[in-house]
């Protein structure tokens, strides 16, 4: 904005096109560090898992050979199941998670009380970064068979189980729902309340408001959010790993047992494989998050 | 307006009972251990813990040395960016989001396969010498490559993100026309123009560090994470002790953090 105040006069122009000339060196040299590490640390490795991902060890002669043999047998069996249930975990949580922090934050952000607002969402940050090992323990000391509320509320006699299905999304909801309202907070604050004085000043009722002017506006953030949390609960492994064990077949539980050596002979590269499907599946969950932003951004610029 | 706001209050009030409930719960379980009484014992035990110390510090420097090399990378990159290059700032901006796409799970797999390499492949060339090095249990240098990359998209925004608000460009050609050098520009000039988001980029770098287990776990390292979980097995009530305190601590950081942010987001402001 500035700059272009700012814009040297065209007599000196050359003088200024040359300094941009000498610039431009230093200019690609300093990203250059950045990409080799990138393509060291993260390309190899990427590629291993590309190439061990269509790689099939022949047990008797050691000879390897390209196939896609390992891509299919990642799609078939307990790997297909544990695919499976990561994707219903993953979805279940996500949508609760997005059902249950639209509320939240709608009821922080028309807060009057600024302090609860900042409260809320520096929480939020803290707890959607808080996963892992410790959310597993606290949850476990809390629910878990000799946990505080379950022993004092008698739950396991109605049937309570943390190492299950319901038990683990009750648990990812924990870092989801803080997520959900981080991402969604931005668009709320876009919704101007000339929108809703217009569409109470033509009669509509809040039920009518939210039907036909908020939610259509906040859909495409909506929708974004879902994904990035769907995303989120779907590579998510500590948790589960210190909470459930094998208890809950999830893909990241399957890769992890595969990395440290507890398959069957042959079966290494199928890990791979397994990691090349959740690959595909983040990169199908950004491919619908990004244009979703994008659009979101449109309306609440 | 009444009932709405008796809406709110339902809403927060039902939010603050499912996220305060597990957090008081496990102060209860480390404190009032059946048979025992209230205790604090499962916190006087966590100093003496075997490899309690040890694990800390190794997560520490972890975090120490993925910090200063995501910001030696990140930085010059761009800072360069916002003054020369602009034309490869999609690719600067696709390769730090990539991480993104690979599951650390997903990205772990590729490195083990990576790191096999050296003995089956490698053994007789130099560099195999380097893949001990970076495995060394000591210091595992692996693990801060491994972290650098999933830090890029974090520090890639919080840069982004300070950058969009100084005009480097003019700052720079201020300082160089009073005579500053190219890096007394750099290090005096913009640097503590971006001191904002620079705190913002280490911390949300250390946070990840030191949370971080996936990666540690699956290439056999033992950091604060993993030493947390490993001892989760034998002694229930020291495991959760210490995730009561690594969550408080988290929570200070990043309070701090917030608070560091508003502070200089209001300072900018004005």
């Amino acid at each position: 904005m500035t700059t272009v105040l700012t814009e040297a006069p065209a007599d000196v122009a050359p003088a200024a096109a040359d300094q941009q000339r000498r610039r431009r060196a230093p200019g690609w040299l300093a990203v250059v560090p950045l990409l080799v590490v990138v393509a060291v640390a993260f390309g190899i490795p990427a590629l291993a898992m590309l190439n061990g991902a269509f790689t099939v060890k022949d047990q008797a002669t050691g000879a390897t050979s390209y196939s896609a043999a390992n891509m299919t047998d990642s799609v078939q069996g307990a790997y297909l199941t544990a695919l499976l249930g990561s994707v219903k975990l993953s979805a279940v949580s996500a949508g609760i998670a997005t059902v249950l922090g639209l509320p939240l934050a709608q009821a922080v952000v028309t807060s009057r009380f600024r302090a609860l607002r900042e409260a809320v969402l520096t929480a939020s940050g803290v707890l959607a970064n808080f996963g892992g090992v410790p959310l597993a323990f606290a949850f476990v000391a809390t629910l878990g068979n000799a946990g505080v509320l379950t022993t004092h509320l008698g739950l396991k006699d109605h049937g309570w189980n943390l190492y299950s299905f319901w038990g683990l999304t009750l648990v990812y909801l924990y870092f989801l729902i803080p997520l959900m309202v981080l991402t969604i907070t931005p668009a709320l604050d876009g919704l101007r309340s000339q929108w809703r004085e217009a569409a109470q000043n033509n009669g509509a009722t809040t039920v009518q408001y939210w039907r036909h002017v908020a939610l259509p506006v906040l859909a495409p953030s909506l929708l974004g959010g879902l994904v990035l949390l769907f995303g989120s609960a779907f590579a998510a492994y500590a948790t589960a790993a210190a909470m459930v064990g094998s208890a809950v077949p999830l893909v990241t539980l399957q890769i992890a047992d595969a990395i440290s050596g507890n398959v069957m002979v042959g079966q290494e590269n199928v890990a791979l494989a397994l990691s090349l499907d959740m690959v595909l599946i983040a990169g199908l969950v950004m491919a619908v998050y990004l244009p979703l932003q994008r659009r979101s951004a449109r309306w609440l610029a | 307006m009444a009932r709405l706001n008796l809406w709110r209050w339902v809403v927060l009030a039902l939010a603050a009972v499912y996220f305060l409930v597990p957090l008081a719960a496990s102060v209860i379980f480390t404190v009032d251990v059946p048979g025992q009484g209230i205790t604090f014992d499962a916190y006087s035990r966590i100093i003496g813990a075997d490899g309690f110390v040890s694990s800390l510090l190794l997560s520490l420097e972890l975090a120490a040395a993925t910090i200063a090399v995501v910001l030696l990378l990140m930085v010059p990159a761009m800072v360069a960016l916002r003054l020369g290059a602009p034309r490869l700032r999609p690719v600067v901006e696709v390769v730090c989001s990539l991480p993104l796409v690979v599951p650390p799970i997903a990205f772990v797999a590729g490195i083990s396969t990576v790191l096999k390499w050296g003995p089956e492949h490698l053994s007789r060339t130099p560099l195999f010498q380097t893949f001990v090095a970076i495995q060394n249990p000591d210091f595992p240098f692996v693990l801060v490559l491994a972290y650098v990359v999933m830090a890029l998209p974090f520090v890639y925004r919080a840069l982004d993100a300070g950058l969009r608000a100084v005009d480097v460009r003019t700052l720079v050609e201020a300082a160089r026309s009073c005579g500053a050098g190219w890096p007394q520009a750099l290090v005096r000039v913009v640097l503590p123009n971006l001191r904002g988001a620079l705190l913002n980029a280490s911390f949300l770098t250390l946070a990840l560090v030191l949370g971080e287990f996936t990666v540690a776990q699956l290439l056999g390292f033992q950091p604060f994470a993993v030493w947390i979980y490993s001892v989760g097995g034998s002694q229930a009530q020291l495991s959760v002790a210490v995730s009561v305190l690594s969550l408080l601590v988290t929570w200070a950081l990043l309070l701090s953090l917030a608070g560091l942010g508003g502070r200089s987001r209001t300072a900018s402001r004005g």
